[in-house]
């Protein structure tokens, strides 16, 4: 274990990074983000979930540096009263689970049919890079809004709502699998004519093992670079989702319905609702894409150019 | 070249009938066209001789090819909520999608081009840094943020630009279909900010497409030749690196035009623009499967159309590719 | 009496973050009117930097860093780029390695052409245009006419260079720098790509500085020779001394290397090692690692490229 760390801060990738104040920044940031969303009961004034905590009354507070502000609710409180801080920690949290969980779903999805078009090659290959080609033709968005419209009037909007976290990253992992698909076959097509499976497969090994063992991990570094970008548009996609009302309900919100409650009360002033957890959700994204932009600089695999 | 058109197109086709055959299962599956025509007021024996009727028992390959004839002769199904054929609900819709998309694609191009060819001419100087790192901030802000902004500040704070509707609009054709907000100022002014919202999404990606293609092709023996020969920088810029930048720019930019219809969705509804973006967000609310589909099916083929399109066209101006659709 | 071209003492640098780079150094020779001369190097020898150099069109972050270079009795390694233009293209044309590379795939070759003429011409579209159907007749292309229309994709390597070398024709050029002009070709279509331009150099009296690692085609084309080693010309002189008496040990190695002189059955001769990065040239004679006969000297100094018996300029101490 010593000798790893010690080898990894040797390494080249530990040592562009020291070197990279802005990937460095972005690293702590994000760091921040996913503790503040891992700790979120712990950290947040409030519990925007519990309605004992919830007064009406309290409602559209702004900042507490404003006038009419108190100092209770440091960024103000929504339009249901609740306090914006907290509603927004918990937001987050609700964003990062999504995030992760829907790229978990779509790495899953893609590498196994990558894997598999890649390496059995002919039809198999042909027709599962069909689908993904067409897919891929169409706007991630566009089909994640799709389903997701097409689920709450399966489901009713009632029980969508209260099964929303599954099923945003469902719809969310269904809509953006191809990137990943077509990444790792194009990887596993550049791997599999390499002596060592060729010395694989002389040795006897089962197709199976020689695709988990041996060319999988040779596409972990598009893996990495991958999922990071796409862990920023899930993020996204979450957001619009959630935004045009096909997502988090506003009793639960992340801060894409965060935002959409907000955007109401703009035009009367309250800004904050809608500005703040923007500016959160902003920066928790512009981070991840630095992040990623830096590890593809840095790691530099061939991916595939659509 | 023919050759080449012919297979664009049978794939664009087969494309076609794959989105139909998802439009017409999920329809089949949850659809309720007997509400679609007579509401709910019926009683469930009315409802199963309808049924039979208008032969939603039939097997599902003989209701898909019912469904297939009736959508090439134009019939995408009754609209339950207008009381209408769904796709004159989506054509008298599309008007102002069309505008709006217009409208951001001229400010992609007037903006990107410049933007792109001057940071991949000078890509140390400190306003091309400041381009690229709002270029980085740029496509991390979701599109209905910078629409919500645009609004704050423009409209809200400013009062300088109106923040929803279309305003004022002429009927072009004088037939009440297309009521164009291009030809009245004030339809101009209420298309600013939903244009520069819907434009915002994809600026940064052309600015570094176009400069990271431009910095390629600058860097090609063919351009070094063209120093060689001793031409003007303008034309060795403008001419020769320019139109080999455009070739693959032009067809990401064909798919772009595409995937903007989708961001019209959630553009649409900050603005409250009523095109069929606005349109397909209170279908779903109002459960209208049938428009649903349409719409699925009217923008799948706007996607395939125009992917296929631009395909050809990249045919035309690339002439190495015309050369394998020969063979 | 003075020189058509004068390099002198010239110098390019790269300006690297890691620090300057010397990649030709103190390098000088003439040509003359019609005069054919070969630059001789492997790879990385700096002998196409000094063939862009002098046309000053060498790629960032690479730059003239001293030295003159002299044409026409005018210094032209300053001057402002646009007053370089005028010459570039239209006195020095210059020829490219691979000509599959060269021409721009998105123009026509008409218009390829003619833009090289309406860069330095005030000319009619129609006398331009004549000019080209001269000059692509002057290279053996068949009914030029028709070609004018089409894309560079639609000729050969072979035709494409004489494309190329029919564009360096079009203003009557004092000097065609060529880069290494047939090593992308079929070796049948090389003898008569480097026939052609041996007969227009001919012809038209025009300079030729051939740039190329093939001493085979140096002897058979030029009149006179530079051998480049990391960086430096460490022989130079006529090209039938040379190639009959070497001095440089390394030139000797060249010669020696050259399939041509071979009894059958006889293994090629090879240089051992390979030429030092430009990071990292030995101290001393930058050969020296490599050579056969070197004595403690090499190492230690420096050779200047002086006169040898036979004439010929060498830059080597043990050799006369």
């Amino acid at each position: 274990m010593k000798n790893h760390m010690t080898r990894f801060r040797e390494s080249y990738f530990f040592y562009s990074f020291k070197r990279d104040k802005v990937a460095m920044a972005s690293f702590f940031i994000l760091l921040i983000f996913l503790l503040m969303s891992a700790s979120a009961p712990l950290i947040s004034p409030y519990d925007p979930y519990d309605s004992h905590n919830i007064d009406i009354m309290n409602s559209e507070m702004p900042p507490s540096w404003y006038d009419e502000g108190s100092p209770e609710f440091l960024l103000g409180t929504d339009n249901m009263g609740r306090d914006l801080l907290s509603t927004m920690i918990y937001g987050l949290r609700i964003s990062v689970l999504i995030g992760i969980g829907a790229v978990l779903l779509q790495a899953f999805i893609g590498i196994l049919v990558g894997l598999t078009a890649g390496y059995v090659g002919g039809k198999v290959d042909a027709v599962l890079m069909r689908v993904a080609d067409i897919q891929f033709s169409f706007p991630y968005l566009m089909v994640a809004i799709f389903i997701s419209a097409i689920f709450q009037i399966l489901f009713g909007i009632g029980s969508y709502e209260k099964m929303a976290v599954p099923l945003l990253i469902v719809i969310i992992g269904l809509a953006e699998w191809p990137v990943y698909a077509r990444t790792i076959r194009a990887s596993v097509m550049g791997e599999k004519n390499k002596e060592y499976v060729e010395a694989a497969r002389v040795i006897g090994l089962s197709r199976p093992v020689i695709m988990i063992r041996h060319v999988l991990p040779n596409t972990l570094t598009s893996v990495m670079v991958i999922s990071t970008i796409q862990v920023a548009n899930a993020v996204m996609s979450e957001a619009a989702l959630s935004f045009l009302g096909l997502g988090m309900p506003v009793t639960m919100p992340s801060l894409g319905s965060l935002i959409k409650s907000g955007f109401e009360y703009i035009f009367s002033g309250s800004w904050w609702i809608t500005i703040f957890p923007g500016l959160f959700l902003i920066l928790f994204v512009l981070v991840i894409n630095l992040l990623g932009d830096w590890l593809r600089d840095v790691l530099n695999p061939k991916l595939y150019k659509g | 070249m023919f050759a080449f058109i012919v297979r664009r197109i049978t794939q664009a086709l087969f494309v076609m009938l794959i989105i139909s055959m998802i439009g017409f299962a999920i329809k089949n599956k949850i659809g309720d066209p007997v509400r679609d025509l007579v509401g709910e007021r019926v009683t469930p024996a009315e409802r199963e001789q309808l049924r039979d009727k208008l032969g939603l028992n039939d097997p599902f390959f003989t209701q898909y090819s019912r469904f297939l004839k009736n959508a090439l002769q134009g019939d995408l199904g009754h609209s339950f909520f207008y009381k209408k054929p769904a796709l004159s609900v989506i054509v008298a819709k599309a008007p102002a999608t069309i505008e709006l998309v217009l409208g951001a694609a001229f400010i992609i191009i007037l903006v990107s081009l410049p933007l792109g060819v001057y940071t991949a001419l000078r890509p140390r100087s400190f306003f091309s840094r400041m381009v690229m790192g709002f270029s980085t901030l740029g496509v991390s802000i979701p599109v209905f943020l910078t629409a919500i902004m645009l609004i704050y500040i423009f409209g809200v704070q400013l009062n300088w630009l109106p923040s929803y509707g279309r305003g004022e609009t002429v009927d072009i054709f004088g037939n009440g279909w297309w009521q164009s907000g291009f030809l009245t100022r004030d339809g101009l002014l209420h298309l600013i900010l939903p244009c520069f919202a819907l434009a915002s999404i994809m600026l940064p990606l052309f600015i570094r497409l176009i400069r990271s293609e431009m910095m390629e092709v600058l860097e090609t023996e063919y351009i070094k030749y063209a120093w060689a020969k001793g031409l003007n920088p303008m034309r060795i810029w403008l001419v020769h690196a320019f139109k080999n930048t455009l070739l693959p720019v032009v067809t990401v930019f064909g798919v772009q035009i595409g995937i903007m219809f989708a961001f019209t969705i959630l553009t649409e509804t900050v603005f409250q623009w009523q095109g069929m973006g606005y349109m397909f967000l209170e279908a779903v609310e109002r459960s209208d499967i049938s428009l649903l589909i349409a719409y699925l099916i009217v923008v799948g083929s706007v996607f395939v159309i125009v992917n296929t399109v631009v395909d050809i066209i990249y045919g035309f101006i690339n002439p190495t590719v015309r050369i394998a659709g020969r063979t | 009496m003075s020189h058509l071209l004068e390099v002198e003492k010239l110098e390019v640098k790269f300006a690297l973050r890691s620090g300057d780079l010397i990649a030709i150094n103190d390098v000088s020779f003439t040509l003359d009117q019609g005069e054919r001369m070969g630059i001789v190097g492997e790879s990385g020898a700096g002998k196409s930097v000094t063939g862009f150099a002098i046309i000053n069109l060498i790629s960032k972050p690479g730059l003239i860093s001293g030295g003159r270079i002299i044409f026409n009795g005018r210094e032209i390694s300053s001057l402002p780029d646009s007053e370089m233009r005028k010459i570039r293209g239209n006195r020095i044309s210059m020829i490219f390695q691979d000509p599959m590379m060269t021409l721009n795939p998105v123009f026509t070759i008409g218009t390829q052409m003619l833009e090289t003429l309406y860069a330095h011409r005030d000319i009619s579209r129609r006398d331009a245009e004549k000019i080209v159907l001269e000059k692509l007749r002057k290279v053996h292309i068949p009914s030029p006419e028709k070609r004018l229309s089409q894309y560079p994709h639609e000729f050969s390597g072979g035709m494409r260079q004489r494309i190329i070398i029919a564009t360096s024709l079009l203003t009557n050029p004092a000097i065609i720098i060529a880069d290494e002009p047939t090593t992308a070709l079929d070796v049948t279509i090389q003898a008569e790509i480097m026939d052609l331009l041996q007969e227009l150099c001919d012809s038209e009296k025009m300079g030729l500085i051939l740039i190329t690692h093939d001493l085979g085609v140096v002897s058979q084309v030029t009149e006179k020779m530079a051998v480049m080693y990391a960086g430096k010309i460490i022989e130079s002189g006529k090209t039938s001394q040379i190639v009959s008496r070497p001095v440089h040990p390394y030139t000797m190695g060249l010669i020696k290397s050259l399939p041509g002189v071979l009894k059958p059955g006889e293994k090629l001769y090879q240089i051992p090692g390979m030429m030092p990065n430009l990071t990292e040239i030995p101290p001393g004679c930058a050969f020296n690692p490599r050579c056969e006969i070197k004595e403690d000297i090499c190492s230690r100094e420096e050779p200047p490229l002086v006169q040898k018996e036979s004439g010929v300029l060498a830059a080597c101490h043990l050799k006369n």
